[in-house]
């Protein structure tokens, strides 16, 4: 029996369409707006100026503090513009808008396709190299990932966790990225593992609803020691932080604590594979790649794209637009990232970014939510909550504005996961109102 | 161009919803209801008919034309009401006193309190009760002489007639409960009892009229409960906690002094005791939420049953029991679930 993390979590359909489609090469596109706010914490400062050319690869933020990361263009051609633009979300950020001129990459960066197994650097140099290639975690939080691997004092790390959970239905990148680079993410993994201390031990995670993954990654860790690959049983959210950690070692992250107390780092598949490309290829984190799907077969495909290129641009490749450039008409929401913690689409001029995992079509009768009707106490938001919160009493006092019972019911613990909204029978919005309070709350604790 | 649809995450839903869950407490409840109906026919059909509709239209008139509200009947949950308050009723009810209990668990119960997930006591119960309370009579009547299926004019299964081919208790007006507590009184024995009369396990389990509608056959309440644990609809720990609690409690006293008290099986099996367990004590708006909490209002339950049954006025009292431990609700929900974790430890 797979393990997997002991307190609420559900099972929702996994839909994982597109785990056949092979990664493609997006086609560059003509125009790409690179956004200052791709990581969590400051947003980087930009270093070029409108008009100035550049080359793949280039750096073209720096950070803006140690909780921020460097920004590199990931196109060559001139600067259009520097200047806020709408991000998907429509709100408004810095942005370096580049216009595409061939695609002339920096002379050190090593594009070839050939793998190198050999580690050369030493620890600090990896170190270095993974923060000035603006690597941020790439399982959605975009915490930017030196951060993650320096020491904090007092505590040692013991396991660093790769993710490779996917638990989030729909999305096939990290799947697909283990399939067709799993020596590589491997390479990226044992990088981050020596940053990390020699006697840490490395640990693959991956849900068992990827059995060719797991073989493949069974396979290819025999030849490293310190490297184990452990099956999890397919269960939502198990990819979140604690949940994971919990899974994997039986341990659990306390209240308001980093996850290193409990002795593990966890990085997302992806992150690894960056890690790599930085180190091994000196190929800064310019490129991902992420699911395009929903429930129409011929719309399902994995790309490998360029950070800041306009999601419309690959909604056309993909065959979700009209000749007339509005989405095709079945679709009535865009969602970037995966469907139980990913963001609405509000702009589809607006680019996507470093951590961009999907982009998911529903139709109105998938995605629109129903009217709420009343509490039953049917303790099923309970029962799913993996933090063992009590959503429902979470809600009615964030409907009254509580914030001390608030927080004295631990509403920080909320990891957002969204289950107790997926579950509610009564459709009440749970999380929304939650997640209010979080906010009007933090909002709170800034002032004094 | 269309309009996106923005809303926050998840984008997904269970699809899981309050009418779907009671369409499953009705579908849990029909072995029960298609059992009283086999044994009682046309009579029982017609206290079941009376209630659901009562309840129904009840609830349409008063959300609609008292509260000003879009009607709330669509789901459903006037006619698990309705159901469960026929399945309390004895077969023999006169329709306008179904239609009363109605009222009572309708109006009183469920609606002053704001409605459904606001009460505080099982609306079928309140009304249970008020009805045994206000015509004792009639809520004591257990004959069947007025079913179309009557006993003698239809070919019975076998387990269900005596030794002489007589209906067993049918006529004579007397629950198992009801018998016992009157000998026990009398000064007679559990040995005598049970040879006057047939205490069968057989016919608790598969059925015989003996008591309201719904608690003609146990089979019938334990196939809707492994139908509710199959659809996930409720969890095990209330109705288990009150059967544990009910077989300890009757097997101290059973031990102690089998003369002058029923076997476990007997309470377990008698009575509205797995009705009430599966379907009245389960009910979500009036039980508690969090594990523990389910588990100390199931053993509640069961000890307030038993003390009734023994030492009470009335020969049951499961009614009694879950309204009492309703009340309890509020408290027991202020248990706090064990925090995600208090202190790593670290080997």
């Amino acid at each position: 029996m797979n393990k997997t993390f002991s307190i609420g979590g559900i099972h929702p359909q996994d839909n994982k369409f597109s785990g056949d489609q092979p990664i493609e090469n997006f086609p560059i596109p003509k125009r790409v707006f690179i956004s200052m706010n791709q990581h969590l914490g400051m947003p980087a400062v930009p270093v070029v100026k409108k008009g100035d050319p550049v080359r793949v690869g280039q750096l073209i933020a720096e950070p803006a503090g140690f909780v921020s990361a460097p920004v590199h263009a990931s196109v060559s051609g001139i600067v259009a513009d520097v200047a806020s633009y709408p991000d998907f979300m429509g709100k408004k950020v810095l942005t370096v808008v580049i216009d595409t001129e061939g695609d002339q990459w920096l002379d050190d960066i090593d594009w070839s396709p050939e793998i190198r197994h050999e580690i050369t650097d030493t620890p600090q140099e990896i170190f270095k190299k993974i923060s000035a290639s603006g690597i941020v975690g790439l399982g959605g939080a975009a915490f930017p990932t030196h951060v993650k691997l320096t020491p904090l004092e007092g505590m040692k790390p013991e396991y660093l966790i790769l993710n490779g959970a996917e638990c989030e239905p729909y999305l096939t990148s990290d799947y697909r990225l283990m399939l067709e680079h799993g020596q590589e993410v491997l390479v990226g993994g044992e990088m981050m593992r020596r940053v990390l201390g020699n006697n840490v031990t490395g640990i693959i995670s991956i849900e068992d609803n990827k059995p060719k993954a797991i073989s493949l990654m069974q396979r290819l860790t025999s030849n490293y020691l310190q490297w184990k690959v452990i099956p999890l049983k397919k269960r939502y959210p198990q990819g979140g932080e604690k949940q994971l950690i919990d899974a994997v070692l039986g341990r659990k992250v306390p209240s308001f604590a980093l996850p290193i107390s409990t002795g593990a780092v966890v990085q997302n598949v992806g992150t690894a594979f960056a890690v790599y490309e930085a180190v091994q290829k000196n190929k800064p984190l310019i490129s991902n790649v992420l699911t395009v799907s929903c429930t129409d077969r011929s719309i399902q495909k994995n790309y490998r794209f360029r950070t800041g290129t306009p999601i419309r641009e690959i909604l056309t490749a993909a065959g979700a637009m009209e000749k007339d450039g509005t989405l095709l008409p079945q679709f009535a929401k865009v969602v970037n990232g995966g469907p139980m913690m990913g963001k609405p689409v509000v702009y589809l001029d607006g680019p996507v970014m470093k951590s961009t995992s999907g982009l998911l079509l529903f139709t109105e009768k998938e995605t629109k939510r129903k009217n709420p009707g009343e509490c039953i106490r049917c303790s099923k938001c309970f029962q799913v909550c993996p933090m063992r919160l009590q959503p429902y009493l979470l809600y009615q006092l964030a409907l009254a504005g509580r914030t001390e019972e608030l927080e004295a019911n631990r509403v920080f613990d909320c990891i957002e996961c969204g289950c107790c909204l997926y579950s509610c029978p009564a459709y009440l919005p749970l999380l929304d109102q939650i997640r209010l309070a979080k906010n009007v709350s933090l909002k709170n604790k800034r002032k004094k | 161009m269309n309009k996106l649809l923005v809303s926050p995450a998840p984008h997904l839903h269970s699809k899981d919803s309050t009418r779907r869950i009671m369409r499953d407490v009705i579908i849990a409840l029909m072995p029960a209801v298609l059992v009283g109906v086999y044994f009682a026919g046309l009579s029982a059909l017609l206290v079941i008919v009376v209630s659901v509709t009562g309840c129904v239209l009840l609830e349409h008139l008063i959300v609609r034309y008292l509260m000003k509200k879009k009607t709330t009947v669509h789901d459903l949950s006037a006619v698990v009401t309705g159901l469960i308050l026929a399945l309390n009723l004895p077969v023999s009810s006169p329709w306008w006193m179904v239609l009363i209990g109605c009222v009572a668990a309708i109006g009183i119960a469920k609606m002053t309190f704001g409605g459904l997930g606001h009460n505080l006591f099982n609306p079928a119960l309140v009304a249970r009760v008020f009805l045994l309370i206000s015509f004792p009579v009639q809520m004591t009547d257990w004959s069947v002489a007025n079913s179309l299926f009557r006993p003698d004019r239809w070919e019975l299964p076998k387990g269900l007639l005596g030794a002489q081919g007589q209906l067993l208790d049918a006529a004579s007006g007397a629950t198992p409960l009801g018998i016992i507590k009157e000998g026990l009184a009398n000064g007679l024995t559990m040995e005598t009892l049970s040879q006057q009369h047939d205490f069968s396990y057989w016919h608790m389990l598969f059925g015989r009229i003996d008591g309201s509608l719904g608690e003609a056959s146990a089979l019938a309440v334990l196939l809707g409960f492994a139908y509710l644990l199959l659809k996930k609809v409720i969890k095990p720990i209330i109705p288990l906690s009150v059967m544990v609690t009910v077989v300890i409690f009757s097997g101290i006293l059973w031990l102690a002094n089998p003369s002058m008290n029923a076997d476990p099986l007997f309470h377990l099996l008698t009575g509205g005791l797995l009705l009430g367990a599966v379907f009245m004590a389960t009910d979500y708006t009036t039980s508690p939420m969090s594990p523990l909490g389910m588990m100390i209002f199931g053993i509640g339950i069961g000890i307030v049953t038993m003390i009734i049954r023994i030492w009470g006025a009335y020969p049951e009292g499961v009614s009694f029991a879950i309204l009492f431990m309703n009340a309890l609700v509020p408290l027991l929900n202020k248990i706090k679930p064990l925090p995600y974790q208090k202190e790593v430890n670290r080997g």
